[in-house]
């Protein structure tokens, strides 16, 4: 489903910010993606959006390939993954419900089957209720809730995010990851980036990868080495 | 299609201040450039007034026949960018002298006979107004030897030729400036607008939109903000227009081609310049 194989990534006047990283996310599976701020997390997820292209080695995401890549089969790509950030990244001036109606106007979905198909997302995240609420008027739990169906609106295969908890209370954040795992339990699979290492902790089923400096240090499926998060 | 003419009106609607704002810049700029042209219009339009009245007057002889008249009428008729030729007679060219100068009018009535020589006046076509072409005719003139004298006034007509080429040059400068100032304001301001919404040029390439579908509705966008600050402009420009038709001088309004020409410009390049900015968005995407 995601296979990074011996991934470089370079910036121009800039510090390498991956260093021959190579580890395979199976469909289906739920993994960490831990380390310190600059230890490449956000770099693994651009790359898995296509949003950027490694100096060497290759990158797979549900059978795109950037060893042949098509400028044209980029936007195919990220309807099949679903992103969430930190920063929710929601537009302002629209309602939730709007917000999640854009990821399907923009994708060229039918008018008709948009209406349901947003509030089956809303309702899925428990923000039915707040369907007509601007961004200003929810919490930021609610506010990742809204963010979370966006990505969702596509049927996605995997879904990236980045930091999702940094922004939230402690009780919000707990409702937040499980929704991952409500996601990831209906069979999608989740990649979430996050430096948060109680929440890892506290669910040593899940897979676990650990960046260090640009290098992949720990894989948890590997489990050759003991890392700072199940230190 | 339909979903990017949705969202451009919708945009208008979210964010009115802005279209506004796009609207009125782009207004204002190309009014700058149709003042410009109405001015450059009406000078053109002066000298163009001024080169009609170029004619080449040849003075005949008493005695010349009038089948030679006739056959050289024919002849320079002939020749390339005359207009017309008119016989003037002895008497008629006596009648308009006294029309025309009137302190004389006792002396010129009161003539034993008539002093004043018939003539052919030649009027050119207009592009044929030059010294070149009317030498031409002239010299053809004056190869009848029914003809005393051959007169065009070649010095005025060699000033308003450089008057005219003065003109043209201005216009092309100065009218070149004032364009490349509104073409910059213009991109400035769809460039601002766009800008204010990146964030939603940035999602919808997260969540998989074509870059066509991203472009649609803001080339629609430009596309209407450039078409209606050009109306805006050529309503400007007509208010200016009366003002000083009004109160300063009479000028002449511009040919509908020119109005339409300027909203059609307006409608262009907001199009375009809306589809730099968001290139700009899509970049490596």
């Amino acid at each position: 489903m995601i296979k990074l194989s011996s991934v470089h990534k370079e910036y121009p006047r800039s510090a390498v910010a991956l260093r021959n990283v190579s580890f395979h996310v199976r469909k289906g599976e739920f993994a960490f993606l831990t380390g310190h701020s600059g230890s490449g997390k956000s770099t693994v997820l651009r790359l898995l959006q296509m949003a950027e292209r490694p100096t060497s080695g290759e990158v797979r995401v549900s059978g795109f390939s950037t060893a042949h890549p098509h400028r044209g089969d980029i936007p195919k790509l990220r309807r099949r993954l679903g992103v969430v950030f930190q920063d929710f990244r929601l537009l302002a001036d629209r309602t939730a419900e709007e917000n999640v109606a854009f990821a399907l106007e923009v994708t060229g979905a039918r008018r008709d089957l948009i209406r349901p198909r947003v509030s089956k997302l809303l309702a899925q995240v428990g923000l039915a209720a707040k369907a007509s609420s601007r961004p200003e008027q929810l919490s930021g739990g609610e506010r990742q809730r809204v963010a979370i169906a966006r990505a969702l609106a596509n049927d996605p295969v995997v879904l990236l995010a980045d930091e999702p908890t940094g922004n939230l209370d402690g009780f919000a954040a707990r409702g937040i990851f499980d929704l991952f795992r409500e996601i990831n339990a209906s069979g999608t699979t989740v990649l979430m980036a996050t430096h948060d290492l109680d929440l890892v902790r506290a669910h040593p089923s899940y897979r676990v990868l650990e960046l260090s400096h640009g290098e992949l240090v720990f894989d948890s499926a590997a489990a050759t080495a003991t890392p700072e998060a199940h230190g | 299609m339909s979903y990017a003419i949705r969202e451009a009106l919708k945009a208008f609607r979210r964010t009115p201040m802005l279209s506004l704002l796009s609207v009125v810049a782009i207004g204002v700029s190309l009014f700058v450039v149709g003042l410009f042209a109405l001015t450059a219009y009406n000078i053109r339009r002066a000298i163009e007034g001024i080169e009609a009245r170029v004619e080449i007057v040849a003075y005949l002889h008493d005695d010349a026949a009038a089948a030679q008249v006739n056959d050289a009428e024919r002849d320079v008729a002939k020749l390339p960018g005359v207009a017309s030729i008119r016989y003037v007679s002895k008497d008629e060219a006596l009648v308009t002298a006294v029309q025309e100068l009137r302190e004389f009018r006792e002396v010129l009535t009161n003539l034993d006979s008539n002093p004043l020589p018939a003539s052919l006046e030649i009027r050119m076509r207009p592009g044929h107004r030059d010294p070149t072409s009317l030498e031409r005719v002239a010299q053809r003139l004056s190869s009848y030897s029914f003809v005393e004298e051959v007169n065009f006034g070649r010095d005025w007509v060699g000033k308003v030729v450089s008057l005219r080429r003065i003109a043209g040059g201005a216009t092309a400068i100065i009218g070149g400036a004032f364009a490349a100032v509104a073409a910059i304001i213009i991109a400035t301001a769809v460039r601002l607008a766009v800008f204010a919404r990146r964030e939603e040029i940035e999602i919808m390439r997260l969540v998989g939109a074509s870059n066509g579908f991203i472009q649609g509705p803001f080339l629609i966008e430009g596309l209407v903000a450039g078409f209606a600050g050009g109306v805006l402009a050529v309503a400007l420009t007509l208010i200016a227009f009366e003002v000083v038709n009004d109160n300063l001088l009479r000028l002449a309004w511009l040919p509908g081609s020119w109005a339409l020409l300027g909203i059609g410009a307006g409608a262009v390049y907001g199009l375009l310049s809306s589809a730099v900015a968001v290139r700009r968005h899509l970049r490596g995407a």
